[in-house]
């Protein structure tokens, strides 16, 4: 239950009893096991401080993991690209590698509510945060990445696809894991992306519909090898479009394959009717419109010809 | 719930405070450092009026918990004028151009057009606008605001 605004307003005590920052990833390993459940990682707080304020999440102590060393980089690894779990999406919209290797992933970080925000809120935290609203988690989505999950057993690796449970819910249970990094592939040569984002104004609002692309042309420069096609906000988690996806590999880049494409597109499509965001329908027939857009977009940049 | 020392530098003096654990950055200027021209807004990030500057980047005090400005340098408002009691060139402008009405936002405003021009001396109106995107008026005083941010350019040129 929310509370009034006035109490929400003016309470200005988060009541947690500790604010731990470890300066080492085994000692906020320590810090979070130490209170059994109890304590939850804070990054950027951008999420976590309304949450507390409203009440909406009660823990005794926050570990604060933006001090934690080597987290903060967005390096090259051979073909891939490692993101830190501390990176913000300030860094990573500002970052040329990002802009040149994964040019949706900056576009979609410079999206994420204000600058202000962006200088603290990390790409780590909006997806753990697992929001399907999320401007990170589609573009990484289509990008087929994979996040490293530190915990007292040792690290995992898990594929996005396999990250998001429900709103507000992921694999990752940060009473006692640590996001430490994100990995994916550079876009190469014959590849391209887009970001496509719906919003009621151009900076400050949550995105209606969010249509993350990236494309690889076939060798004849004319016909679709393969596509990742990601969306959100229609449905309870950020997803792969897999069955428009399956519809155009292999075949000619033609104005009516990605007209198929965006009419077969809509099937796990599920979003509600809000006041917010627009009615089921208009997002549903706007989910259409995106997918054809974000393709010939992603297909141009990769250098295909749409003819 | 005990406290915990807490060393940063505000708007140049470096100070030594024991805090909270819970204390977000907002209260601790207001309420335990007296410098009210931090404005608590919406406290939920959306407003913008709690803009402080820490190592000279705009970033939402109201989300802040107080225990991260450690070793930091913050600027609030009260840090842009001059030893001499005179203003900055920014704050000069919003006076110059009327870009203020009740005022609550214009802290928030100065301080993140004061990162943009240490950035980009000479930003043109979208750069302004995209700048200022995360502090809200609803005096609805954009045009005099952006006006006065390319007054401050110019007279610093």
């Amino acid at each position: 239950m929310a509370l009034p605004f006035e109490k929400l307003h003016w309470y200005s005590k988060l009541e947690v009893a500790d604010y731990l920052v470890p300066t080492s990833l085994p000692q906020a390993l320590d810090m979070l096991a130490a209170h059994g459940g109890r304590a939850r990682v804070i990054a950027g707080g951008t999420d976590v401080i309304p949450e507390l304020r409203s009440r909406k999440l009660a823990v005794s102590a926050l570990v604060d993991v933006s001090r934690l060393p080597d987290m903060n980089a967005i390096e090259s690894d051979g073909a891939d690209i490692l993101i830190g779990g501390g990176v913000t999406h300030a860094q990573a919209a500002a970052s040329p590698l990002i802009q040149d290797k994964a040019g949706l992933l900056a576009t979609g970080c410079g999206w994420v509510g204000s600058p202000q925000i962006r200088n603290v809120a990390t790409l780590a935290g909006n997806l753990v945060s697992g929001q399907p609203a999320a401007d990170a988690s589609v573009p990484l989505l289509a990008l087929d990445a994979e996040v490293t999950i530190a915990s007292a057993e040792g690290l995992r690796v898990v594929p996005l696809s396999e990250f998001f449970q429900g709103v507000g819910k992921t694999v990752l249970d940060s009473s006692r894991e640590i996001l430490t990094s994100i990995r994916f592939k550079a876009l190469g040569a014959k590849q391209g992306s887009a970001y496509l984002r719906l919003g009621k104004r151009k900076a400050m609002t949550l995105p209606m519909l969010v249509c993350a692309v990236v494309a690889t042309a076939g060798q004849d420069g004319r016909s679709i090898q393969s596509a990742a096609i990601a969306l959100g906000p229609v449905a309870p988690v950020p997803f792969r479009e897999r069955s428009a996806e399956q519809f155009v590999a292999g075949k000619p880049a033609t104005p009516e394959t990605l007209a198929q494409a965006a009419e077969t597109a809509t099937a796990q499509c599920t979003p509600r009717d809000s006041l917010l965001r627009g009615s089921c329908d208009y997002r549903t027939e706007m989910v259409k419109v995106f997918v054809r857009r974000g393709l010939a977009a992603a297909l141009t940049q990769a250098g295909c010809t749409i003819g | 719930m005990s406290t915990m020392e807490l060393s940063f530098k505000l708007n140049g003096r470096a100070l030594t405070l024991n805090v909270a654990p819970d204390t977000l950055m907002v209260d601790l200027l207001r309420e335990d450092l007296g410098l009210t021209g931090t404005k608590a807004g919406c406290r939920e990030g959306e407003c913008g009026a709690c803009t402080i500057l820490v190592d000279g980047t705009p970033m939402n005090s109201c989300l802040m918990p107080a225990l991260k400005v450690q070793g930091r340098e913050i600027t609030t408002i009260e840090g842009l004028e001059k030893a001499d009691g005179s203003l900055e060139v920014l704050q000069e402008a919003f006076m110059g151009e009327g870009a203020s009405q009740c005022g609550f936002c214009t802290p928030g405003m100065i301080l993140t057009a004061t990162a943009l021009l240490k950035q980009n001396p000479d930003p043109d109106e979208g750069e302004i606008r995209q700048a200022l995107s995360g502090v809200l008026c609803r005096c609805t005083g954009y045009r005099k605001i952006v006006q006065a941010v390319k007054a401050a350019a110019k007279a610093r040129a």
